[in-house]
């Protein structure tokens, strides 16, 4: 034998999963809520996406190289928040405003704090809301051209369902769950994003905790605190309407930011529906997703430590023996 | 065959289990070198100490080191011949012991194996016959059996449990064993049971290997104080703690031994050594071992004499097929990188792993992503993620906080990364280090 020996530590098998992986089935999940998002809303709308996911991944890529660091691109984290961020914007935004709010995603909230894993909140999600507070009217301008106005049910122009239903008018169930309504490029198609989010649960990215307490616990609150009392009607309009799926399937399973262990998964699931609950049915907007999410990542490393695991056999029934 | 229910534990991983390489290969004893090397440290506790000069004459079986203390073990020679000298060399560990070298004269004159009838003995004389021949626990850790089997208070211990899972991907020894000697086993664990009367005898055998279970079953029918228990087959089944929970129901954490749940818990293989020593009156001094792997010729089974050289085993297995990039002492999860074939066969050698690939060193680590699926695998129920981060921090105090000395250092965490991080590997140098400093005081 001339050649050495590899030797290292144990174990020396792996399991074939990796990152890009992950991030690739992310994507390929997201994909099915984007295209009712660019058959709605029109050619611009891919626009916005692509737009979003290149700036996102050029300034990644940039700024990696600049600070001399491995570029990681490649790992397509950056194309997920791209996306993301891209799916959260209404098509009615001018192109510099999704360069904007990837640059803020990838570059203050990813980068600046070390990178991928680093991140205390998630990067599109913080994309977004950057967007929110500096341009508010832009941001919440839901109309659409023409084409795609003749393919949108909605019964008062220019108002996404949700903001119907907290002005007090109705919401037709049926545009909302196929996507054919107002909204933000990704997030009308409760359909599309239940599909994907079930795609993900089933080729084992995410688990179901988080996504089923997140909807459970906001449905429980609606129904006890909505304002609307026992209304099934003004239930499912929640549910399908605004950030709620995407946020749920999407944003809140994000690995980084949410919770590590499982009891805290379901301690994060129940305290996003709380607080969803609080900002939808008690705030000024009519949405609540966003700031449900990003206050709920501030809250993780907290969760963390409640509900840090004993141990195996470490638990009150100590030395095993039940006698 | 009767159906039962299968148990198992939180956590593990499923890997490619790789076993139909050499399942399929009956036990082949092979014959020992020409040079034999016993290690005076092949157990876990103090060394042995030789009782043989440079030049003596030795027979098989002859004692060469006596045990170094309550914990440890003896050492006998598995050839005649002459004692040459007392020499370093590589163990499968990675470290290096004293080992008593000795040269086959090939005659293999023997000591005289005085047999007993084991149900006429008491629980001393079985006890003192398994120390004397220096059986050591086989499933890996080298554990001396007798001191097992001598718990602070033995009427505590209500169940025997063997350890067949052999969940470790690409051994099949143990399978084999189970298979062609099921009654070896059965009477090993019946000199278990004769020590401890009251106790019940379990042989523990993942689902994967159904056929054992009946054969298992056939021998110990007319044993009504032993029955078999199917597992879910699941790495690291067959991990001690593991192994009681889900068999007994019983939880013990790291601090606590297998007694305190009440429950002894032993290899199937070092079942057929106690049945050698006790009833025959052998001395322990040889193991089983399969050799497979892509880069061996002939995937196989073999009963290897101890003191033999990895570099023979794999000879007498036929060899290479293609260059290996890896040689691995033990099974893929927890066995050992070899540095070189010159390494010394122990009472606990169970494979030798021959790959031409090593997926460690071609997956690049990437940086964590807090997926948590190291959480959910690991049977310790800890956060591998976590403790890796503290570990490579020097962080002690948040190590322990975060019950690092949980780890069963099992590798699940590793192996499904994402990301490929080092975690066991981490975690592992940092419990060592605080386990060492805990032995010193």
């Amino acid at each position: 034998m001339e050649k050495l020996l590899h030797v290292s530590s144990s174990p020396h098998i792996r399991a074939r999963v990796r990152t890009s992986h992950l991030m690739f089935l992310v994507i390929l999940a997201l994909l099915p809520a984007a295209c009712v998002g660019i058959w709605v809303f029109g050619g611009y709308a891919a626009a916005v996406l692509a737009v979003s996911v290149a700036s996102a991944v050029l300034t990644e890529g940039i700024y990696e190289k600049l600070m001399r660091r491995p570029v990681t691109v490649k790992d397509g984290s950056a194309v997920v928040t791209g996306l993301l961020l891209g799916m959260n914007l209404p098509v009615s935004v001018p192109l510099w405003m999704p360069v904007l709010g990837s640059v803020f995603a990838i570059l203050v909230v990813k980068q600046l704090f070390g990178g991928l894993g680093q991140n205390f909140m998630n990067p599109a999600l913080a994309g977004r809301c950057f967007l929110l507070i500096s341009f508010a009217g832009r941001m919440t301008d839901f109309s659409v051209s023409q084409a795609s106005a003749a393919r949108i049910v909605d019964t008062v122009s220019g108002a996404t369902p949700l903001a119907e239903l907290k002005a007090g008018g109705s919401a037709d169930l049926l545009s909302m769950f196929l996507g054919n309504t107002r909204g933000t490029i990704g997030e009308t198609s409760a359909l599309a994003l239940l599909i994907g989010g079930i795609f993900l649960v089933a080729a084992g990215v995410i688990r179901l905790w988080i996504p089923l307490l997140y909807l459970g616990s906001f449905s429980a609150f609606t129904l006890l605190l909505g304002g609307h009392g026992f209304d099934l009607h003004f239930l499912a309009a929640e549910l399908l309407g605004g950030g709620l799926m995407l946020g749920a399937w999407f944003m809140a399973t994000d690995y980084v930011t949410s919770p590590i262990t499982k009891p805290g998964r379901i301690l994060y699931g129940i305290l996003l529906g709380i607080l969803t609950g609080l900002f939808r049915f008690y705030g000024g907007s009519a949405e609540g997703v966003s700031y449900a999410i990003i206050f709920s990542n501030l809250l993780v490393p907290l969760i963390e430590k409640l509900t840090l695991p004993a141990g195996f056999g470490c638990g009150k029934k100590k030395g095993g023996r039940t006698a | 065959m009767k159906k039962i229910s299968l148990k198992t534990f939180r956590g593990g991983v499923h890997p490619d289990d790789g076993k139909g390489l050499s399942a399929g290969c009956p036990l082949r004893p092979i014959e020992p070198g020409a040079v034999l090397y016993y290690p005076l440290g092949q157990h876990a506790g103090a060394p042995a100490v030789p009782i043989v000069q440079p030049g003596e004459q030795v027979l098989r079986g002859q004692k060469i080191a006596e045990a170094g203390g309550f914990v440890s073990a003896p050492v006998h020679s598995g050839v005649s011949g002459t004692v040459r000298k007392i020499q370093k060399m590589r163990m499968p560990g990675g470290g290096t012991s004293d080992c008593i070298v000795i040269e086959n004269d090939g005659k293999m004159r023997e000591v005289p194996f005085i047999p007993a009838d084991f149900t006429r003995l008491s629980a001393e004389e079985i006890v003192k016959r398994v120390a004397e021949a220096g059986v050591i626990g086989q499933g890996g850790a080298g554990f001396p059996t007798h001191v097992k089997l001598s718990p602070g208070d033995p009427s505590r211990i209500d169940t025997v449990l063997l350890n067949g899972a052999e969940c470790e991907p690409y051994l099949t020894s143990d399978y084999r064993r189970m298979l062609e000697n099921p009654e070896l086993v059965v009477e090993g664990l019946k000199i278990f049971l004769q020590i401890f009367p009251g106790a019940e005898g379990i042989i523990c055998v993942e689902d994967n290997k159904r056929d054992c279970a009946e054969a298992l079953q056939k021998a110990c029918r007319n044993a009504s104080n032993i029955r078999v228990q199917l597992l879910k087959t699941k790495y690291p089944q067959g991990a001690e703690r593991m192994l009681i929970w889900a068999a007994t129901g019983r939880k013990i954490n790291s601090s606590l031994l297998p007694a305190d749940a009440g429950c002894i818990v032993d290899n199937v293989e070092t079942a057929v050594s106690v049945y050698r020593a006790v009833a025959l009156g052998e001395p322990l001094t040889e193991c089983t071992m399969t050799v497979t792997g892509d880069a061996a010729a002939k995937p196989q089974n073999l009963v290897v004499p101890t003191g033999m050289l990895y570099r023979e085993v794999l000879e007498a297995a036929g060899g290479l097929s293609a260059e290996p990039e890896k040689m691995i002492a033990g099974g893929p999860m927890m066995g050992n990188a070899l540095f070189d074939l010159d390494t010394v066969v122990t009472k606990t050698s169970s494979a030798l792993l021959l790959f031409r690939k090593d997926p460690v060193a071609e997956q690049a680590v990437t940086a964590c992503i807090n997926c948590g699926r190291c959480a959910e695998v690991c049977p310790g129920r800890i956060l591998p993620a976590r403790l890796a981060v503290f570990a490579d921090h020097g962080a002690e105090e948040q190590f322990l906080k975060y019950h690092g000395m949980e780890c069963c250092e099992c590798g699940c965490c590793s192996f499904v990364c994402p990301a490929k991080r080092q975690l066991s590997q981490s975690i592992k140098s940092m419990r060592r280090l605080l386990l060492a400093r805990r032995k010193k005081g």
